[in-house]
């Protein structure tokens, strides 16, 4: 995203602390960075309609707590290893602790029209939202405490290195000449990948592959796949960090990416089970906005509809993988994610057009060779390296300290009620048969008696 | 006294209604249920991935009838409920060995 700075170059030296806040570019990214913040609470629809409805708080806790941890963990810690002065390439150092020194003038290598402070909250949203894009391989299983562990861990060992090499000055995948536009390989790859290495460690849910394990809303499913793609377009036009003709041109990409994908998933489903779905068209706009991602900066409308339209094709066919290789990714996040966000990368290599984004460069169908595919391959292939070995080790660490996984009993009853003691529906006069037990003061928590309603199969468990 | 229970179609409850009301036959109760006889389930694809689901949607209906009401009232709910196709539903009926107006604290015949 830093090659999209449209900024005024030639600003470095002696005058950078009075380089003007540009109020347009401000305005926009300040609008940009709460569409990102509002992917979060989408996600969270996305993935908690496509669970049983025994797990559907503690699904949407997992993407929305996320909000809580990363946004507090980035301010003090997360920022600066990403984004501060560059420490060989390979990790930010800890000069901007606290947001230290992170004030309301631009900072020139890293956005030179907006607010430095500005910068560094528009990225934290990013930030917020590619961990609780990992929640969903682990849906339906996990501890609520494992998982916070988990979320604060991954963004420090895992996504703060990877967000440096890809993106800030000096980073070495940066400075390889990788495009990234908006977190193809930071965000997505990553996330998908890392999915893959929990769900390894965690193990299947009980049931999978052989019980029905079906979605219980896909109204909400397909609503949270409508806020996605409307807040991605501050992910991606706003990743143009400026309010500009790029942040037309992303945004228009963007919209096309999800188009495409929605309609690739759909020709899939039709020629397979002969019927569309709400669900795959849900997800082929989702898996056309993860592929178009890196290239939305970088390439024209027709390139954008194929990005799309190959990201919604190859995940509609991806996602099937995990019943033949007999890992359990619940809401196929690598089939969707790690899958799209290579699609995404690679095709970037392909379609990438100077004409459209002078910082970007030309690839194999522009005139530009193979050279920048080349580049593409290497940035794909550390980000799955490093993310799936280090996010394996952290899994299995917190797995031996805490424990990742709820016990038996916990997961045929659910992740509302033993993880939070909440049920996300209570239907009935007098709340289903629920007495308080003690005033909200005590601190003593009030066990519904009502779980005994949420069945499984017809079955009251 | 006898309860008659049936389990049918969701769509033709009102067809069935209508011919207990023509009966003279004052008040219900109906529940959503969920069950397969002969007629098995239906498939559904989430994600290309196919789940055959072996219980589908019905509706259990329930009426507390005379004695010599039963005949013409399994006749109502079959005429009402028949589509003559597979998954029609079944009748089944027990006896009823009180029944209780709470109102009124009226019971039996009187209770109906």
């Amino acid at each position: 995203m830093i090659l999209g700075v449209p900024a005024i170059e030639g600003d470095e030296g002696p005058d950078r602390k009075d380089v003007l806040v540009d109020t347009g570019d401000t305005a926009f990214i300040l609008v940009c960075a709460a569409l990102v913040m509002f992917m979060t609470p989408g996600l969270a629809l996305f993935y908690g309609g496509m669970v049983r409805a025994k797990n559907v708080l503690g699904t949407i806790m997992q993407s929305f707590f996320a909000l809580g941890i990363v946004s507090v963990l980035w301010v003090l810690v997360g920022y600066t290893l990403s984004f501060g002065p560059d420490k060989g390439g390979l990790i930010g150092s800890l000069e901007w602790l606290g947001f230290g020194g992170v004030g309301q003038e631009p900072n020139a290598d890293l956005a030179g029209t907006i607010p430095h402070v500005l910068f560094a909250t528009f990225q934290m949203m990013f930030a917020v939202i590619t961990p609780a894009l990992i929640t969903g391989a682990f849906a339906e299983r996990m501890k609520f405490s494992g998982y916070c562990a988990f979320m604060a861990g991954w963004l420090l060992f895992v996504y703060a290195p990877i967000a440096h090499w890809v993106w800030a000055p000096g980073g070495w995948i940066r400075e390889l000449g990788a495009l990234d536009f908006a977190g193809g390989t930071v965000v997505h790859i990553n996330a998908g990948v890392a999915a893959l290495a929990v769900i390894l460690v965690i193990g299947k849910r009980r049931g999978f592959g052989k019980d029905a394990i079906i979605p219980h809303n896909l109204t909400m499913t397909i609503l949270g796949a409508g806020v996605l793609w409307f807040g991605w377009f501050g992910f991606n036009a706003g990743s143009a960090l400026g309010a500009g003709g790029l942040a037309a041109s992303a945004f228009l990409a963007t919209n096309l990416g999800a188009a495409a994908g929605a309609l690739g998933w759909a020709i899939v489903d039709s020629v397979k089970e002969k019927k569309s779905t709400s669900l795959g068209i849900a997800s082929g706009a989702v898996a056309g906005l993860v592929a178009i991602t890196p290239a939305a900066g970088f390439v024209g409308p027709t390139a954008a509809i194929a990005i799309g339209l190959a990201g919604g094709i190859v995940c509609a066919w991806a996602v099937g993988l995990k019943f033949s290789l007999g890992y359990d990714d619940s809401l196929d996040v690598v089939g969707v994610h790690m899958v799209g966000g290579i699609v995404g990368a690679l095709l970037t290599g392909v379609f990438a057009d100077i004409a459209i984004n002078e910082a970007g460069a030309d690839g194999l169908l522009t005139g530009g060779g193979a050279a920048l595919l080349g580049k593409q391959f290497i940035a794909v292939g550390v980000t799955l390296l490093y993310s799936f070995v280090v996010t394996f080790g952290l899994a299995k660490a917190i797995d031996a300290v805490i424990g990742l996984r709820v016990t038996e009993e916990e997961e045929i009853t659910g992740l509302d009620l033993t993880q939070h003691s909440e049920a996300g529906y209570v239907f009935g006069e007098g709340g289903g048969g629920l007495t308080q037990t003690a005033p909200a003061t005590a601190g003593a928590p009030v066990v519904a008696p009502h779980g005994a309603a949420i069945t499984e199969g017809g079955t009251l468990r | 006294m006898k309860l008659v229970v049936a389990a049918i179609k969701p769509f033709k409850l009102e067809d069935v209604k209508e011919n207990l009301e023509g009966l003279g036959i004052q008040g219900m109760t109906i529940s959503d249920a969920r069950g397969y006889g002969r007629q098995k389930g239906h498939t559904e694809v989430y994600r290309g991935a196919e789940y055959q689901v072996d219980f589908i949607p019905k509706l259990r209906l329930e009426v507390v009838v005379e004695d010599d009401q039963v005949d013409e009232v399994v006749k109502a709910i079959t005429d009402g409920a028949g589509t003559g196709t597979i998954g029609d539903g079944k009748i089944w009926v027990v006896p009823v060995e009180q029944i209780v107006r709470i109102r009124t604290g009226e019971k039996g015949s009187d209770a109906l």
